[in-house]
Protein backbone atom coordinates (compact mmCIF):
# COMPACT_ATOMS: atom_id res chain seq x y z
CA UNK A 1 0.00 0.00 0.00
CA UNK A 2 1.02 3.52 -0.88
CA UNK A 3 1.37 5.36 2.22
CA UNK A 4 2.40 8.50 0.80
CA UNK A 5 -1.50 8.98 -0.36
CA UNK A 6 -2.32 8.95 3.55
CA UNK A 7 -0.89 12.09 3.59
CA UNK A 8 -3.62 13.97 1.38
CA UNK A 9 -6.02 12.49 3.54
CA UNK A 10 -8.15 14.60 5.70
CA UNK A 11 -8.47 13.93 9.25
CA UNK A 12 -11.98 13.05 9.63
CA UNK A 13 -11.19 10.16 7.86
CA UNK A 14 -7.70 9.68 8.37
CA UNK A 15 -8.40 8.05 11.60
CA UNK A 16 -10.27 5.32 10.64
CA UNK A 17 -8.18 4.23 7.67
CA UNK A 18 -5.17 4.52 9.76
CA UNK A 19 -6.88 2.25 12.67
CA UNK A 20 -8.54 -0.15 10.15
CA UNK A 21 -4.05 0.04 8.31
CA UNK A 22 -2.91 -0.43 11.94
CA UNK A 23 -4.82 -3.89 12.45
CA UNK A 24 -3.72 -5.06 9.01
CA UNK A 25 -0.34 -4.51 10.18
CA UNK A 26 -0.91 -6.16 13.21
CA UNK A 27 -2.92 -9.60 11.14
CA UNK A 28 0.40 -9.47 8.84
CA UNK A 29 2.31 -10.18 11.37
CA UNK A 30 0.82 -13.57 12.61
CA UNK A 31 2.84 -16.33 10.59
CA UNK A 32 0.23 -18.24 8.51
CA UNK A 33 -2.41 -15.57 8.46
CA UNK A 34 -3.30 -15.84 5.04
CA UNK A 35 -7.34 -16.03 5.25
CA UNK A 36 -8.65 -15.02 2.23
CA UNK A 37 -10.96 -12.15 4.20
CA UNK A 38 -6.96 -10.49 5.32
CA UNK A 39 -6.50 -10.17 1.14
CA UNK A 40 -9.92 -8.90 0.74
CA UNK A 41 -9.91 -6.09 3.68
CA UNK A 42 -6.36 -4.88 2.08
CA UNK A 43 -7.65 -4.59 -1.43
CA UNK A 44 -10.93 -2.59 0.26
CA UNK A 45 -8.98 -0.24 1.99
CA UNK A 46 -6.53 0.70 -0.74
CA UNK A 47 -9.77 0.93 -2.70
CA UNK A 48 -10.89 3.82 -0.01
CA UNK A 49 -8.36 5.72 0.04
CA UNK A 50 -7.97 5.91 -3.31
CA UNK A 51 -11.91 7.33 -3.54
CA UNK A 52 -11.51 9.95 -0.69
CA UNK A 53 -11.72 12.86 -2.75
CA UNK A 54 -14.90 11.62 -3.93
CA UNK A 55 -16.09 10.96 -0.76
CA UNK A 56 -15.33 13.98 1.14
CA UNK A 57 -17.17 15.72 -2.01
CA UNK A 58 -20.23 13.54 -1.72
CA UNK A 59 -20.22 13.62 2.30
CA UNK A 60 -20.33 17.39 2.29
CA UNK A 61 -22.96 17.35 -0.25
CA UNK A 62 -24.94 14.86 1.53
CA UNK A 63 -24.53 16.66 4.73
CA UNK A 64 -26.18 20.25 3.44
CA UNK A 65 -29.17 17.64 2.25
CA UNK A 66 -29.14 16.42 5.76
CA UNK A 67 -29.15 20.02 7.50
CA UNK A 68 -31.84 20.99 4.83
CA UNK A 69 -33.70 18.19 5.44
CA UNK A 70 -34.00 19.09 9.31
CA UNK A 71 -33.94 23.44 8.54
CA UNK A 72 -36.76 24.16 11.10
CA UNK A 73 -37.78 27.34 8.11
CA UNK A 74 -38.89 24.42 6.74
CA UNK A 75 -42.53 24.38 5.79
CA UNK A 76 -44.22 21.65 8.54
CA UNK A 77 -46.98 19.69 8.52
CA UNK A 78 -49.09 21.80 9.98
CA UNK A 79 -48.26 24.41 6.65
CA UNK A 80 -49.05 21.89 4.14
CA UNK A 81 -52.87 20.91 5.92
CA UNK A 82 -53.29 24.71 6.34
CA UNK A 83 -52.25 25.76 2.43
CA UNK A 84 -53.74 22.44 0.90
CA UNK A 85 -56.94 21.38 2.55
CA UNK A 86 -60.26 22.85 2.69
CA UNK A 87 -62.42 22.30 5.78
CA UNK A 88 -59.77 20.27 7.38
CA UNK A 89 -61.11 18.84 10.98
CA UNK A 90 -58.32 17.39 13.32
CA UNK A 91 -59.05 14.57 15.32
CA UNK A 92 -57.29 13.11 18.24
CA UNK A 93 -56.71 10.07 20.75
CA UNK A 94 -56.25 6.80 20.31
CA UNK A 95 -59.43 5.66 22.20
CA UNK A 96 -57.63 3.82 24.77
CA UNK A 97 -54.84 5.49 27.00
CA UNK A 98 -54.05 8.84 25.46
CA UNK A 99 -52.99 11.48 22.94
CA UNK A 100 -50.27 11.99 21.14
CA UNK A 101 -49.36 15.82 19.71
CA UNK A 102 -46.40 14.41 17.48
CA UNK A 103 -48.98 13.03 14.99
CA UNK A 104 -51.84 15.16 13.69
CA UNK A 105 -54.30 13.22 12.05
CA UNK A 106 -57.51 14.35 10.59
CA UNK A 107 -60.01 14.64 7.65
CA UNK A 108 -60.17 17.51 5.07
CA UNK A 109 -60.74 17.92 1.61
CA UNK A 110 -58.97 18.35 -1.97
CA UNK A 111 -60.39 19.49 -5.43
CA UNK A 112 -64.06 18.39 -3.27
CA UNK A 113 -62.92 15.16 -2.48
CA UNK A 114 -62.50 14.15 1.40
CA UNK A 115 -59.10 12.01 2.12
CA UNK A 116 -57.56 11.51 5.64
CA UNK A 117 -54.59 13.20 6.43
CA UNK A 118 -52.08 12.06 8.95
CA UNK A 119 -48.56 13.75 9.36
CA UNK A 120 -45.70 14.30 11.67
CA UNK A 121 -45.95 17.72 13.68
CA UNK A 122 -42.33 18.67 14.59
CA UNK A 123 -42.99 22.53 15.72
CA UNK A 124 -41.60 25.54 14.97
CA UNK A 125 -40.18 27.39 17.98
CA UNK A 126 -38.74 25.86 21.18
CA UNK A 127 -41.63 25.72 23.02
CA UNK A 128 -43.64 23.93 20.11
CA UNK A 129 -41.11 21.48 19.72
CA UNK A 130 -41.57 20.67 23.11
CA UNK A 131 -45.16 20.29 23.25
CA UNK A 132 -44.60 17.90 19.99
CA UNK A 133 -41.88 15.86 21.46
CA UNK A 134 -39.92 17.17 18.00
CA UNK A 135 -42.16 14.58 16.11
CA UNK A 136 -40.88 12.12 17.76
CA UNK A 137 -44.17 9.71 18.43
CA UNK A 138 -45.05 7.51 21.18
CA UNK A 139 -47.73 4.39 20.40
CA UNK A 140 -50.67 6.03 21.14
CA UNK A 141 -49.40 8.34 18.03
CA UNK A 142 -49.24 5.30 15.82
CA UNK A 143 -52.48 3.65 17.02
CA UNK A 144 -54.21 7.29 16.93
CA UNK A 145 -53.08 6.87 13.14
CA UNK A 146 -54.17 3.17 12.65
CA UNK A 147 -57.93 4.87 14.33
CA UNK A 148 -57.73 7.62 11.54
CA UNK A 149 -56.78 5.03 8.77
CA UNK A 150 -59.47 2.63 9.02
CA UNK A 151 -61.97 5.31 9.47
CA UNK A 152 -60.89 6.22 6.08
CA UNK A 153 -61.16 2.79 4.75
CA UNK A 154 -64.40 2.20 6.10
CA UNK A 155 -65.55 5.30 4.04
CA UNK A 156 -63.54 4.87 1.29
CA UNK A 157 -61.37 8.17 1.94
CA UNK A 158 -57.75 8.28 0.37
CA UNK A 159 -54.86 8.52 2.70
CA UNK A 160 -52.58 11.15 2.51
CA UNK A 161 -49.23 11.20 4.80
CA UNK A 162 -46.68 13.83 5.46
CA UNK A 163 -43.49 12.35 6.62
CA UNK A 164 -41.58 14.27 9.10
CA UNK A 165 -40.09 12.42 11.91
CA UNK A 166 -36.29 12.03 13.45
CA UNK A 167 -37.93 8.67 14.71
CA UNK A 168 -39.61 7.00 16.68
CA UNK A 169 -39.63 8.42 20.83
CA UNK A 170 -37.12 6.24 22.49
CA UNK A 171 -38.38 6.43 26.14
CA UNK A 172 -39.30 3.89 28.85
CA UNK A 173 -43.46 5.28 29.06
CA UNK A 174 -43.05 4.35 25.30
CA UNK A 175 -41.59 1.14 25.02
CA UNK A 176 -43.86 0.28 28.26
CA UNK A 177 -46.75 0.55 26.28
CA UNK A 178 -46.14 -1.31 23.04
CA UNK A 179 -43.63 0.75 20.97
CA UNK A 180 -42.77 -2.03 18.93
CA UNK A 181 -45.88 -3.24 18.11
CA UNK A 182 -47.81 -0.19 17.98
CA UNK A 183 -45.63 0.63 15.02
CA UNK A 184 -45.75 -2.79 13.56
CA UNK A 185 -49.70 -2.87 13.83
CA UNK A 186 -49.44 0.93 11.81
CA UNK A 187 -47.59 -0.78 9.03
CA UNK A 188 -49.71 -3.73 8.93
CA UNK A 189 -52.53 -1.87 8.52
CA UNK A 190 -51.06 -0.04 5.85
CA UNK A 191 -51.30 -3.56 3.98
CA UNK A 192 -54.78 -4.18 4.39
CA UNK A 193 -56.89 -0.89 3.74
CA UNK A 194 -58.02 -0.66 0.72
CA UNK A 195 -58.03 2.96 -0.56
CA UNK A 196 -55.49 4.24 -1.97
CA UNK A 197 -52.46 5.53 0.39
CA UNK A 198 -50.03 8.58 -0.69
CA UNK A 199 -47.18 9.14 1.45
CA UNK A 200 -44.80 12.24 1.11
CA UNK A 201 -41.52 12.38 3.03
CA UNK A 202 -41.29 16.50 3.57
CA UNK A 203 -38.58 16.69 5.72
CA UNK A 204 -37.21 13.85 7.77
CA UNK A 205 -37.97 10.22 7.27
CA UNK A 206 -36.47 8.77 10.26
CA UNK A 207 -36.58 4.60 10.55
CA UNK A 208 -39.38 2.97 11.53
CA UNK A 209 -41.32 5.73 12.35
CA UNK A 210 -41.74 6.74 9.57
CA UNK A 211 -42.42 4.07 7.72
CA UNK A 212 -45.49 3.39 10.56
CA UNK A 213 -46.88 6.20 7.91
CA UNK A 214 -45.05 5.46 4.92
CA UNK A 215 -46.36 1.67 3.01
CA UNK A 216 -47.61 3.95 0.36
CA UNK A 217 -49.19 2.93 -3.10
CA UNK A 218 -46.73 5.88 -4.38
CA UNK A 219 -44.23 7.04 -2.20
CA UNK A 220 -42.63 10.44 -3.04
CA UNK A 221 -39.98 12.58 -1.35
CA UNK A 222 -39.40 16.51 -1.40
CA UNK A 223 -36.00 16.75 -2.73
CA UNK A 224 -34.10 18.09 -0.26
CA UNK A 225 -35.82 15.25 2.49
CA UNK A 226 -33.86 12.15 4.16
CA UNK A 227 -35.36 8.61 4.25
CA UNK A 228 -32.95 6.22 6.31
CA UNK A 229 -32.98 3.30 8.43
CA UNK A 230 -31.13 5.02 10.96
CA UNK A 231 -30.22 8.56 11.73
CA UNK A 232 -26.64 9.16 10.81
CA UNK A 233 -25.51 9.97 14.34
CA UNK A 234 -27.32 6.63 15.95
CA UNK A 235 -25.22 4.67 13.29
CA UNK A 236 -22.00 6.24 13.89
CA UNK A 237 -22.82 5.77 17.72
CA UNK A 238 -22.68 2.10 16.35
CA UNK A 239 -20.99 1.25 13.67
CA UNK A 240 -18.12 3.93 13.87
CA UNK A 241 -18.38 4.26 18.10
CA UNK A 242 -17.31 7.72 17.60
CA UNK A 243 -19.26 10.77 16.69
CA UNK A 244 -16.67 11.81 14.14
CA UNK A 245 -18.20 9.46 11.69
CA UNK A 246 -21.70 11.24 11.74
CA UNK A 247 -21.30 13.23 8.20
CA UNK A 248 -19.47 9.83 6.86
CA UNK A 249 -22.43 7.94 7.79
CA UNK A 250 -24.60 10.43 6.48
CA UNK A 251 -23.06 9.38 2.92
CA UNK A 252 -23.01 5.84 2.93
CA UNK A 253 -26.53 5.40 4.20
CA UNK A 254 -27.79 6.59 0.70
CA UNK A 255 -30.50 9.06 2.32
CA UNK A 256 -31.35 11.44 -0.12
CA UNK A 257 -34.21 11.15 -2.49
CA UNK A 258 -31.96 10.30 -5.47
CA UNK A 259 -30.90 7.51 -3.38
CA UNK A 260 -33.81 6.61 -2.88
CA UNK A 261 -35.63 6.91 -6.35
CA UNK A 262 -32.57 4.96 -7.93
CA UNK A 263 -32.96 2.40 -5.60
CA UNK A 264 -36.52 1.88 -6.47
CA UNK A 265 -37.55 2.72 -3.29
CA UNK A 266 -39.60 5.90 -3.89
CA UNK A 267 -41.93 6.56 -7.30
CA UNK A 268 -41.21 10.16 -7.41
CA UNK A 269 -39.42 13.36 -6.42
CA UNK A 270 -41.15 16.57 -6.08
CA UNK A 271 -38.74 19.53 -6.65
CA UNK A 272 -38.26 22.23 -4.21
CA UNK A 273 -37.43 25.74 -4.92
CA UNK A 274 -34.18 27.01 -5.33
CA UNK A 275 -32.08 26.62 -2.48
CA UNK A 276 -34.54 24.68 -0.39
CA UNK A 277 -37.96 24.50 0.53
CA UNK A 278 -37.44 26.80 3.27
CA UNK A 279 -36.87 29.61 0.96
CA UNK A 280 -40.27 29.96 -0.33
CA UNK A 281 -42.51 28.05 1.41
CA UNK A 282 -45.93 28.91 0.14
CA UNK A 283 -44.52 28.02 -3.30
CA UNK A 284 -43.37 24.68 -1.92
CA UNK A 285 -47.41 24.14 -0.58
CA UNK A 286 -48.75 24.41 -3.86
CA UNK A 287 -46.29 22.12 -5.48
CA UNK A 288 -46.99 19.20 -2.77
CA UNK A 289 -51.01 20.38 -3.47
CA UNK A 290 -50.65 20.03 -6.97
CA UNK A 291 -48.46 16.59 -6.63
CA UNK A 292 -51.74 15.63 -4.68
CA UNK A 293 -54.16 16.32 -7.06
CA UNK A 294 -52.45 14.09 -9.60
CA UNK A 295 -51.53 11.43 -7.56
CA UNK A 296 -55.33 10.97 -6.43
CA UNK A 297 -56.29 10.87 -9.87
CA UNK A 298 -54.03 8.46 -10.90
CA UNK A 299 -55.80 6.05 -8.41
CA UNK A 300 -59.21 7.32 -9.61
CA UNK A 301 -61.40 4.47 -10.35
CA UNK A 302 -58.74 1.44 -9.27
CA UNK A 303 -60.40 -1.13 -7.00
CA UNK A 304 -59.59 -1.54 -3.59
CA UNK A 305 -58.84 -5.15 -3.85
CA UNK A 306 -56.27 -4.06 -6.76
CA UNK A 307 -54.74 -0.89 -4.72
CA UNK A 308 -54.10 -3.34 -1.86
CA UNK A 309 -52.23 -5.86 -3.35
CA UNK A 310 -50.29 -3.67 -5.38
CA UNK A 311 -48.76 -2.28 -2.17
CA UNK A 312 -48.15 -6.28 -0.92
CA UNK A 313 -46.33 -6.58 -4.19
CA UNK A 314 -44.12 -3.39 -4.39
CA UNK A 315 -43.02 -3.64 -0.70
CA UNK A 316 -42.69 -7.28 -0.98
CA UNK A 317 -39.99 -6.95 -3.98
CA UNK A 318 -37.72 -4.60 -2.30
CA UNK A 319 -34.42 -5.92 -1.58
CA UNK A 320 -31.20 -6.61 -3.65
CA UNK A 321 -29.18 -10.00 -3.66
CA UNK A 322 -27.47 -12.56 -5.70
CA UNK A 323 -29.32 -15.43 -6.63
CA UNK A 324 -26.82 -18.77 -7.32
CA UNK B 1 -12.35 -29.68 32.73
CA UNK B 2 -12.88 -26.24 30.60
CA UNK B 3 -15.29 -23.65 32.28
CA UNK B 4 -17.02 -20.83 31.21
CA UNK B 5 -18.24 -17.86 32.97
CA UNK B 6 -21.95 -17.12 33.40
CA UNK B 7 -22.47 -13.29 31.89
CA UNK B 8 -25.23 -12.76 34.82
CA UNK B 9 -24.49 -14.35 37.79
CA UNK B 10 -20.73 -15.13 37.43
CA UNK B 11 -20.65 -18.14 38.55
CA UNK B 12 -18.63 -20.53 36.55
CA UNK B 13 -20.16 -23.47 35.25
CA UNK B 14 -18.54 -26.39 33.52
CA UNK B 15 -19.00 -26.34 29.45
CA UNK B 16 -20.19 -29.86 29.29
CA UNK B 17 -22.92 -28.86 31.40
CA UNK B 18 -23.40 -25.62 30.28
CA UNK B 19 -24.09 -27.29 26.71
CA UNK B 20 -26.33 -30.11 27.95
CA UNK B 21 -28.16 -27.39 29.75
CA UNK B 22 -29.15 -25.57 26.58
CA UNK B 23 -26.40 -22.88 27.41
CA UNK B 24 -28.85 -21.72 29.88
CA UNK B 25 -26.99 -21.44 33.29
CA UNK B 26 -28.06 -24.34 35.72
CA UNK B 27 -27.36 -21.61 38.98
CA UNK B 28 -29.24 -18.53 37.58
CA UNK B 29 -31.51 -19.75 34.66
CA UNK B 30 -29.99 -17.06 32.55
CA UNK B 31 -30.51 -18.09 28.79
CA UNK B 32 -27.08 -17.61 26.81
CA UNK B 33 -27.01 -16.89 23.18
CA UNK B 34 -27.38 -20.08 21.26
CA UNK B 35 -26.71 -20.75 17.26
CA UNK B 36 -29.57 -20.95 14.94
CA UNK B 37 -28.16 -24.71 13.98
CA UNK B 38 -28.00 -25.84 18.14
CA UNK B 39 -31.98 -24.25 18.13
CA UNK B 40 -32.76 -26.23 15.43
CA UNK B 41 -31.43 -29.07 16.70
CA UNK B 42 -33.22 -29.00 19.61
CA UNK B 43 -36.25 -28.10 18.26
CA UNK B 44 -37.28 -30.45 15.53
CA UNK B 45 -37.36 -33.85 15.03
CA UNK B 46 -35.02 -35.63 13.98
CA UNK B 47 -33.47 -35.43 10.39
CA UNK B 48 -36.91 -33.92 9.74
CA UNK B 49 -35.24 -30.26 8.60
CA UNK B 50 -35.52 -29.77 5.13
CA UNK B 51 -33.71 -25.93 4.71
CA UNK B 52 -34.95 -23.34 1.83
CA UNK B 53 -33.67 -20.51 0.27
CA UNK B 54 -30.27 -21.81 0.37
CA UNK B 55 -29.57 -20.33 -2.82
CA UNK B 56 -29.63 -16.61 -1.82
CA UNK B 57 -26.62 -14.30 -0.71
CA UNK B 58 -26.51 -10.83 0.47
CA UNK B 59 -24.57 -8.12 -1.83
CA UNK B 60 -22.99 -5.29 -0.93
CA UNK B 61 -24.95 -3.65 -3.43
CA UNK B 62 -24.54 0.34 -1.78
CA UNK B 63 -20.14 -0.73 -1.14
CA UNK B 64 -21.33 0.37 2.48
CA UNK B 65 -17.80 0.61 4.27
CA UNK B 66 -17.69 2.15 8.19
CA UNK B 67 -14.19 1.08 9.46
CA UNK B 68 -14.70 -2.27 7.34
CA UNK B 69 -16.61 -2.87 4.30
CA UNK B 70 -19.97 -4.42 4.69
CA UNK B 71 -18.50 -7.19 2.40
CA UNK B 72 -15.70 -8.05 4.40
CA UNK B 73 -18.21 -7.95 7.86
CA UNK B 74 -20.46 -10.45 5.54
CA UNK B 75 -17.36 -13.17 5.25
CA UNK B 76 -16.17 -12.77 8.83
CA UNK B 77 -19.56 -13.54 9.66
CA UNK B 78 -19.91 -16.40 7.50
CA UNK B 79 -16.96 -17.69 8.51
CA UNK B 80 -17.20 -17.35 12.43
CA UNK B 81 -21.15 -18.41 12.07
CA UNK B 82 -21.08 -21.52 9.05
CA UNK B 83 -24.36 -19.82 8.04
CA UNK B 84 -25.70 -17.89 4.88
CA UNK B 85 -27.17 -15.23 6.93
CA UNK B 86 -28.84 -14.21 10.31
CA UNK B 87 -31.70 -16.61 9.53
CA UNK B 88 -32.05 -20.42 8.36
CA UNK B 89 -35.51 -21.36 6.91
CA UNK B 90 -37.21 -24.77 5.88
CA UNK B 91 -39.75 -27.30 6.69
CA UNK B 92 -39.82 -29.35 9.74
CA UNK B 93 -41.34 -32.06 12.19
CA UNK B 94 -42.34 -30.45 15.93
CA UNK B 95 -43.47 -33.54 17.53
CA UNK B 96 -44.61 -35.28 14.14
CA UNK B 97 -46.31 -31.53 13.79
CA UNK B 98 -45.07 -30.48 10.32
CA UNK B 99 -44.34 -26.57 10.36
CA UNK B 100 -42.63 -24.07 8.24
CA UNK B 101 -39.74 -22.90 10.52
CA UNK B 102 -36.97 -19.68 10.46
CA UNK B 103 -34.59 -19.42 13.19
CA UNK B 104 -32.54 -16.35 13.49
CA UNK B 105 -29.08 -16.44 14.47
CA UNK B 106 -27.78 -13.29 16.36
CA UNK B 107 -24.20 -14.10 16.11
CA UNK B 108 -24.58 -13.33 12.35
CA UNK B 109 -23.59 -9.61 12.42
CA UNK B 110 -26.26 -9.37 15.34
CA UNK B 111 -29.05 -11.08 13.44
CA UNK B 112 -29.68 -8.44 11.70
CA UNK B 113 -32.51 -8.02 8.87
CA UNK B 114 -31.37 -7.02 5.61
CA UNK B 115 -32.79 -7.99 1.87
CA UNK B 116 -31.79 -11.77 2.78
CA UNK B 117 -33.32 -12.05 5.77
CA UNK B 118 -36.68 -10.40 4.34
CA UNK B 119 -36.63 -11.99 1.42
CA UNK B 120 -36.30 -15.60 3.47
CA UNK B 121 -39.07 -14.56 5.60
CA UNK B 122 -40.81 -13.73 2.19
CA UNK B 123 -40.35 -17.28 0.72
CA UNK B 124 -41.08 -18.91 3.99
CA UNK B 125 -44.11 -17.36 4.23
CA UNK B 126 -45.21 -18.35 0.78
CA UNK B 127 -44.08 -21.90 1.40
CA UNK B 128 -46.32 -22.57 4.52
CA UNK B 129 -49.28 -20.78 2.54
CA UNK B 130 -48.48 -23.34 -0.08
CA UNK B 131 -48.48 -26.57 2.34
CA UNK B 132 -51.04 -25.06 4.79
CA UNK B 133 -48.77 -25.41 7.70
CA UNK B 134 -48.22 -23.33 10.91
CA UNK B 135 -45.38 -20.65 10.82
CA UNK B 136 -43.20 -20.57 13.40
CA UNK B 137 -40.43 -17.86 13.71
CA UNK B 138 -37.87 -17.92 16.37
CA UNK B 139 -36.42 -14.06 16.49
CA UNK B 140 -33.46 -13.07 17.77
CA UNK B 141 -32.16 -9.65 16.39
CA UNK B 142 -30.72 -6.20 16.95
CA UNK B 143 -32.70 -4.81 14.44
CA UNK B 144 -32.40 -3.70 10.73
CA UNK B 145 -29.22 -3.99 9.05
CA UNK B 146 -27.17 -0.65 8.81
CA UNK B 147 -25.39 -1.73 5.74
CA UNK B 148 -28.44 -1.99 3.31
CA UNK B 149 -28.91 1.81 3.76
CA UNK B 150 -33.10 2.03 3.81
CA UNK B 151 -33.59 -1.00 2.07
CA UNK B 152 -32.74 -2.84 5.33
CA UNK B 153 -35.83 -0.37 6.61
CA UNK B 154 -37.85 -1.90 3.68
CA UNK B 155 -37.78 -5.29 4.90
CA UNK B 156 -39.86 -4.47 7.89
CA UNK B 157 -42.89 -3.27 5.51
CA UNK B 158 -41.86 -6.82 2.92
CA UNK B 159 -41.43 -9.43 5.75
CA UNK B 160 -44.61 -7.48 7.62
CA UNK B 161 -46.72 -8.13 4.41
CA UNK B 162 -45.58 -11.58 3.84
CA UNK B 163 -46.66 -12.79 7.19
CA UNK B 164 -50.19 -10.65 7.03
CA UNK B 165 -50.56 -13.24 4.00
CA UNK B 166 -49.99 -16.22 6.22
CA UNK B 167 -52.79 -14.55 8.21
CA UNK B 168 -55.26 -14.18 6.07
CA UNK B 169 -55.07 -17.73 5.09
CA UNK B 170 -55.53 -18.32 8.44
CA UNK B 171 -52.71 -20.16 9.18
CA UNK B 172 -51.39 -19.85 13.00
CA UNK B 173 -48.30 -17.84 13.29
CA UNK B 174 -46.26 -18.24 16.26
CA UNK B 175 -42.99 -16.10 17.35
CA UNK B 176 -40.26 -16.86 19.95
CA UNK B 177 -38.55 -14.09 21.35
CA UNK B 178 -34.87 -14.93 23.06
CA UNK B 179 -32.56 -12.08 23.57
CA UNK B 180 -32.37 -10.11 22.30
CA UNK B 181 -35.20 -8.83 19.83
CA UNK B 182 -35.62 -5.15 18.78
CA UNK B 183 -35.35 -2.72 16.47
CA UNK B 184 -36.75 -3.26 13.14
CA UNK B 185 -37.66 -7.08 14.21
CA UNK B 186 -39.70 -6.19 17.48
CA UNK B 187 -41.28 -3.03 15.00
CA UNK B 188 -42.46 -5.91 12.31
CA UNK B 189 -42.64 -9.42 11.69
CA UNK B 190 -42.35 -10.40 15.30
CA UNK B 191 -45.08 -8.68 17.12
CA UNK B 192 -47.78 -9.42 14.44
CA UNK B 193 -47.94 -13.27 15.52
CA UNK B 194 -51.10 -14.61 17.12
CA UNK B 195 -48.97 -16.25 19.77
CA UNK B 196 -45.77 -14.50 21.06
CA UNK B 197 -43.64 -16.10 23.15
CA UNK B 198 -40.44 -15.09 25.58
CA UNK B 199 -37.74 -16.68 26.74
CA UNK B 200 -36.66 -15.47 30.18
CA UNK B 201 -34.81 -12.05 30.66
CA UNK B 202 -34.58 -11.84 26.74
CA UNK B 203 -34.69 -8.06 25.69
CA UNK B 204 -37.48 -7.39 23.98
CA UNK B 205 -38.42 -3.76 22.59
CA UNK B 206 -37.99 -1.17 19.82
CA UNK B 207 -35.18 1.04 21.11
CA UNK B 208 -32.20 -0.44 23.17
CA UNK B 209 -31.28 0.41 26.86
CA UNK B 210 -28.64 2.42 25.85
CA UNK B 211 -30.39 4.35 23.42
CA UNK B 212 -33.21 5.07 25.56
CA UNK B 213 -30.96 6.58 28.48
CA UNK B 214 -29.05 8.96 26.12
CA UNK B 215 -32.28 10.06 25.23
CA UNK B 216 -34.16 10.72 28.26
CA UNK B 217 -30.76 11.29 30.31
CA UNK B 218 -32.37 9.09 33.60
CA UNK B 219 -31.32 5.43 34.46
CA UNK B 220 -33.69 2.79 33.24
CA UNK B 221 -35.39 0.57 35.73
CA UNK B 222 -33.39 -2.51 36.02
CA UNK B 223 -35.59 -4.90 34.22
CA UNK B 224 -36.63 -2.77 31.22
CA UNK B 225 -37.29 -3.89 27.95
CA UNK B 226 -37.51 -7.89 29.88
CA UNK B 227 -39.30 -10.72 28.56
CA UNK B 228 -40.69 -10.46 32.62
CA UNK B 229 -41.60 -6.33 31.86
CA UNK B 230 -43.30 -7.31 28.42
CA UNK B 231 -45.17 -9.71 30.20
CA UNK B 232 -46.57 -7.93 33.21
CA UNK B 233 -47.46 -5.09 30.02
CA UNK B 234 -49.46 -7.32 28.48
CA UNK B 235 -47.13 -7.80 25.29
CA UNK B 236 -46.10 -11.38 25.40
CA UNK B 237 -48.37 -14.46 25.66
CA UNK B 238 -46.34 -16.31 28.32
CA UNK B 239 -42.51 -16.53 29.31
CA UNK B 240 -41.19 -20.12 28.32
CA UNK B 241 -37.63 -21.80 29.48
CA UNK B 242 -35.88 -22.79 26.74
CA UNK B 243 -35.84 -26.57 27.36
CA UNK B 244 -40.20 -26.43 27.29
CA UNK B 245 -40.16 -24.50 23.95
CA UNK B 246 -40.49 -27.51 22.04
CA UNK B 247 -43.25 -29.29 24.62
CA UNK B 248 -45.53 -25.71 24.35
CA UNK B 249 -44.83 -25.41 20.65
CA UNK B 250 -46.44 -28.97 20.66
CA UNK B 251 -49.38 -28.07 22.56
CA UNK B 252 -50.27 -25.49 20.64
CA UNK B 253 -49.80 -26.76 17.26
CA UNK B 254 -52.31 -29.32 18.69
CA UNK B 255 -54.52 -27.49 19.34
CA UNK B 256 -54.68 -25.59 16.00
CA UNK B 257 -55.01 -28.67 14.01
CA UNK B 258 -58.65 -29.23 15.70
Amino acid sequence: MDLKKLEEIPKSYLKEILKSLSKLEKLKKIPFFTGIHFKDAERDLSRKIESYKKVERDTKKVWKIVELSRDENRPQCMDYINGIFDDFVKLSGDRLTGEDKSIIAGLGKINGKTVAVIGHNKGKNIKQRLEYNFGMSIPQGYRKSQRIMRLADRFGFPIITLIDTPGAYPAIEAEDDGQASAIAKSILLMFEVKVPIIAILIGEGGSGGALALAVGNEVAMLENSTYSVISPEGCAAILWKNPSGTKLAARELRLTSRDMFRLNIIDNIISEPIGGAQNAPRRMVKIVKKYIIGALERFDGISGEELKSRRAKKFESMGFFSNE
Amino acid sequence: MEKIKCKNCAKEIENEIFILNLRVCPYCNYHHYISARDRLQITVDNNSFIELGKNINSDDFLNFYDVKSYSVRLKEAKLKTSLDEAVIIGEAKIDGNDVAIGIMDFGFMGGSMGSVVGEKIKILSNYCIEKNIPLVIFCASGGARMQEGVISLMQMAKTVSSVNRVKENKIPYITIIANPTSGGISASFATIADIIIAEPEALFCFAGPRVVKQTIKKNLPPDFGTSERNFKNGQVDMIVNRSDIKDTLTNLLKLFKE
